[in-house]
């Protein structure tokens, strides 16, 4: 007897009709089975159909999409006949998701007990009587803090992490067999992500349940999968053992996925995938990789490649996958990062004692309450001088107060106390308003998410022709060669210039993002989470020309990011921020390696690495904290090797180790 | 909370303070004042008008009478009409009744008729009762009240002989006498304000279905109308409490043009009489009581959008 796969996909197409009539597909041909107990990670770049993929196992397509052909079967029934109220009896009961983003997946109007109680109304078995109780038991199976006091509150009241744990709570409550998660640790910071990743293993193989993760992070994928599907352009491109797709892919663009990754033990940027995946819709002669492989020849480019096995035991769609030994291999990278040549003589910028508070005073309610003492500022006592032509790089996690800094120096918010100095001798004004022109010219910042920073109704040549207007007054033919030369210096043609956002990739918007603050010709840049929206492969691209145009032009840049590994690719120096406050500062070899603050040890520890040897190292719970303690030393709620009344009371001291390395912590370098 | 509430309260008192004295300002700045204005038609010989001053008070400095005026207000009392016998309150009380009533009435067809005609076309968006629904809205929209308040009287009071195509009743009448006068206006006032509403609402609705939480309901299992009315109309009709507001403050300002079409006795006609009879006291109070009801309208919609979404709550419950 031949019982089918738990959930079985079979030659499954997905598309939508486009305006001209005509049937677009984003999955073709598909197959995937999940069984009882087994993880699968499903890979790919943003656009490669896998999260169309996982929604179709549980019947469910986005506005426009359909199944073309094929079928969907969870525990023999067919997914793809049932109408909509026989589906929403499976739904969230005996197959259950986790959502890419909790924050606007919980619904905002409903307090998180409501939530949580609706699933269990829906799909429980459990008595009625026993709602409440089973709802805080959810809570606190998930290792949320107070689920009594948790179940009164509204979704916005919980930070990210807390409410991605409500979503898998909320999945739970019908105690399902099969959890489909969709990139459900993007966005979180690493130790939320480390821990959430480590309770859903726990969960799986604990009620051995089958497990289909979506992401497009190697290292959450290695973390928790057994199995790992690679897709590309809606296709399988290669499935295989998770150790077999993360130590030696044999599909070049797995490759190309794994050699983008910037790692921990690297000290350089990681190799770019060059190119951009198919459109939809976009006529595909040979394999659709072609375009972007090193390893392409003739016969790629005309005949299909098929999925078929290797002795190996991977399936494969590619006719080379014997050769991907010839290229590069992972983990190292040929270029080397262009080591900067800072100019200690000068200093670009100077933050001295920096201390900013969102507080805002209030006459009212200060009449109202007198006496409140205010509360300790958002960011403190922060002393940094970045020299010519450096890249500092700021880590923590949310809330730390890496954005506040950046937005301080670009004059967005005003510091409640300290001062800025730009070249040592121009102290910068607070508000960017009061700035002379030649300052401003001089200090550009770049979003994080270029989606939101360029104007959707502005062409690119609009877009850069503002800057370029404002600080060089040039026009007509001045401007667009200027333009089109910037479009150059990002790696995007001058063909770009009539283009609007909307047509671009994430990638290319961010390069005109890139493109128009340097259109400034600035000394400094600030780049905020500049790559967290992108694709690795993107991400890796992105790096690489902001490496190079800091060579061209020796730029300092100021680069914020939450990703230890990313930093650490980009950086020259790195500064380690808390809760507002500086733990650990010095040379970005020295910072990651030991003595470590003891924060800077636990978020590395955290780090997922694509790699299914190396295990996260979880130490301090994480315990989500809104506001710095008012005394003593910023990490002492969190920290793993608190001495006591010290920490709670005294700040602690500036300690210098070789070579500019500063650590401020109680416990004595030798020891930590 | 308190807090807050005493500051928007604080805010609204301050802007109608504002209002007031630009009212009062704006009538200062006009060439002559009452007592020429009012005479003006007659010719006035300089006995006359010293007369009326004398009876209007109008010879002491305006900074004693602004504050006579607003002190009064304050009470109710709102001062002699340009005649210079009749109480304006008197005369405006019963007018703004009047127009409460019609107000009253509006809403209680139009508020819940377009709640429901824009959830409707927003959950059927593009098909045929979307079509449908938007298409008349946007006819209801576009054609001036005074015309399709002509039509309909064409129709059903000419025509077809149902209602009554004009108001008689006097100003100082019961509501009760109003009926069945009344519907036609309130038809009209309803379809108009039924269409701007609707379509807020069906944007809305369109938005907050295309959202992520929907489709987490949904493969959560919630069954379509309990995900629709649990899930998505909470969120989706909050951002219609401030466009409801504005109408409401809309009708309650009195609706001049309606007014005068059925020649209802309600504040906007009021005001048109008193502009022709240069009645300035009267304007200035109708003026003054259309600046106060907007803002309380609004307050009143702040709070209530306030009360109804968890963020705006608890941004100062918990703090």
């Amino acid at each position: 007897m031949s019982k089918q796969p738990f959930i079985s996909v079979k030659d499954l197409s997905v598309g939508y009709n486009s305006r001209s009539g005509s049937t677009i597909e984003v999955l073709r041909n598909v197959s995937l089975d999940i069984n009882r107990g087994e993880s699968i990670g499903l890979v790919g770049e943003s656009g490669s159909g896998k999260s169309t993929l996982a929604l179709a196992a549980m019947g469910y397509f986005k506005r426009g999409l359909r199944a073309l052909a094929g079928s969907a079967h969870f525990d023999e029934i067919d997914v793809l006949a049932l109408n909509r109220d026989e589906l929403q009896k499976i739904r969230g009961g005996r197959l259950a998701l986790i959502p890419q983003n909790s924050g606007q997946s919980l619904t905002p109007t409903m307090r998180i007990g409501q939530q949580i109680n609706e699933a269990l109304q829906l799909h429980s078995k459990v008595n009625a009587r026993q709602f409440q109780s089973r709802v805080i038991e959810l809570l606190a199976q998930v290792r949320l803090p107070d689920p009594t006091a948790l179940i009164t509150r509204y979704p916005h009241e919980l930070s990210g992490g807390q409410q991605q744990r409500v979503a898998i709570a909320m999945a739970l409550a019908g105690e399902p067999d099969a959890l489909l998660l969709d990139e459900p640790t993007t966005g979180l910071d690493v130790t939320t992500q480390a821990h959430i990743l480590e309770l859903l293993r726990e969960l799986a193989q604990k009620r051995n349940m089958a497990m289909l993760y979506v992401s497009h992070d190697l290292g959450a994928i290695s973390r928790v999968c057994d199995r790992v599907v690679v897709m590309y352009a809606g296709e399988i491109v290669l499935t295989g053992t998770a150790r077999q797709v993360l130590l030696a892919p044999r599909h070049p663009y797995a490759h190309g996925l794994l050699t983008s990754i910037p790692r921990l033990n690297q000290t350089s940027l990681p190799l770019a995938l060059d190119g951009r995946p198919p459109m939809p819709g976009e006529a595909i002669n040979g394999c659709a990789f072609a375009d972007r492989c090193a390893l392409v020849d003739e016969k790629c480019r005309t005949t299909p490649p098929d999925l078929h096995p290797i002795p190996s035991g991977e399936n494969v769609r590619c006719f080379k996958s014997d050769m991907i030994s010839d290229m590069p291999a992972l983990n190292v990278k040929a270029g080397q990062r262009n080591s900067a040549r800072p100019d200690a003589e000068s200093a670009a910028l100077g933050l001295e004692s920096l201390a900013i508070s969102y507080e805002k005073k209030d006459w009212l309610s200060s009449l109202l309450t007198p006496g409140a003492t205010p509360r300790p500022a958002t960011v403190d006592a922060i002393n940094i001088k970045i020299q010519r032509g450096e890249t500092l790089g700021l880590v923590g996690e949310s809330g730390s107060g890496k954005s506040t800094i950046l937005k301080a120096i670009a004059g967005l918010i005003s510091p409640r106390e300290g001062v800025l100095t730009l070249h040592d001798d121009i102290i910068l004004t607070p508000r960017v308003e009061d700035r002379p022109a030649p300052t401003l010219r001089q200090i550009q910042l770049i979003f994080q998410n270029p989606d939101d920073s360029l104007n959707p109704r502005h062409t690119v040549a609009q877009i850069l022709a503002q800057p370029l207007r404002l600080y060089y007054s040039l026009s007509g033919s001045a401007l667009h060669d200027a333009s089109a030369d910037l479009l150059e210096r990002v790696r995007l043609g001058a063909h770009y210039l009539d283009r609007l956002p909307s047509q671009l990739s994430g990638g290319e918007k961010q390069r005109v993002a890139i493109a128009r603050a340097f259109a400034a010709e600035p000394e400094i840049v600030l780049c905020d989470e500049v790559t967290s929206a992108l694709d690795v492969s993107v991400q890796a691209a992105v790096l690489d020309l902001l490496d190079e145009l800091k060579t061209q032009q020796g730029t300092t840049y100021i680069f914020v990011s939450h990703d230890l590994a990313v930093v650490k690719a980009i950086s020259d120096r790195v500064a380690v921020l808390y809760q507002g406050r500086l733990c650990e500062i010095g040379p970005a070899d020295a910072v990651y390696k030991a003595p470590f603050h003891p924060y800077t040890d636990v978020l590395l520890g955290a780090v997922l690495e694509p790699d299914p040897d190396i295990a996260p190292i979880l130490s301090a719970d994480d315990v989500v904290e809104l506001s710095p303690p008012a005394r003593g030393c910023c990490f002492q709620r969190r920290c793993p090797r608190k001495l006591g009344d010290i920490c709670d009371h005294e700040t602690p001291p500036v300690r210098e180790l070789a070579d500019g390395h500063v650590i401020r912590c109680h416990v004595p370098a030798s020891d930590l | 909370m308190l807090l807050m509430l005493i500051r928007r309260v604080l805010l609204g008192l301050v802007t109608v303070c504002i209002v007031s004295l630009i009212i009062f300002a704006g009538v200062e700045i006009l060439p002559g004042d009452a007592c020429t204005q009012f005479l003006g038609e007659y010719q006035a010989d300089d006995e006359l008008l010293a007369q009326c001053r004398k009876d209007l008070d109008l010879n002491r400095p305006a900074i004693d009478r602004f504050a006579e005026w607003a002190g009064g207000a304050m009470t109710g009392d709102l001062g002699l009409a340009v005649d210079g016998k009749t109480k304006i309150s008197l005369i405006v009380g019963d007018r703004l009744q009047n127009s409460l009533l019609l107000a009253l009435c509006a809403m209680g067809i139009g508020v819940p008729l377009a709640l429901m005609l824009g959830v409707i076309t927003g959950l059927w968006r593009d098909r045929m009762p979307d079509l449908i629904g938007s298409t008349l809205a946007i006819f209801a929209m576009t054609i001036p009240e005074f015309v399709s308040a002509t039509l309909l009287i064409l129709i059903f009071s000419i025509w077809l002989g149902w209602l009554p195509g004009i108001v008689l009743t006097s100003a100082s009448a019961p509501a009760a006498e109003f009926f069945p006068e009344i519907l036609l206006p309130v038809i009209v006032l309803s379809l108009v304000m039924c269409a701007h509403i609707m379509r807020m609402v069906r944007s809305s609705v369109i938005e907050v279905m295309a959202g992520d939480y929907i489709q987490m309901a949904t493969l959560k299992g919630v069954p379509y109308w309990p995900m629709v009315f649990r899930h998505a109309l909470p969120n989706a009709l909050l951002p219609a409490i401030n466009v409801v507001a504005l109408t409401i403050a809309w009708l309650l300002g009195g609706v001049v043009v309606i007014e005068v079409v059925f020649n209802y006795p309600g504040l906007g006609r009021l005001m048109i009489d008193s502009i022709s009879d240069r009645d300035l006291p009267v304007v200035q109070s109708i003026a003054l009581i259309v600046a106060s009801v907007y803002v309380c309208v609004n307050l009143a919609a702040d709070l209530l959008t306030m009360l109804a979404n968890p963020k705006l709550r608890t941004m100062y419950t918990r703090k």
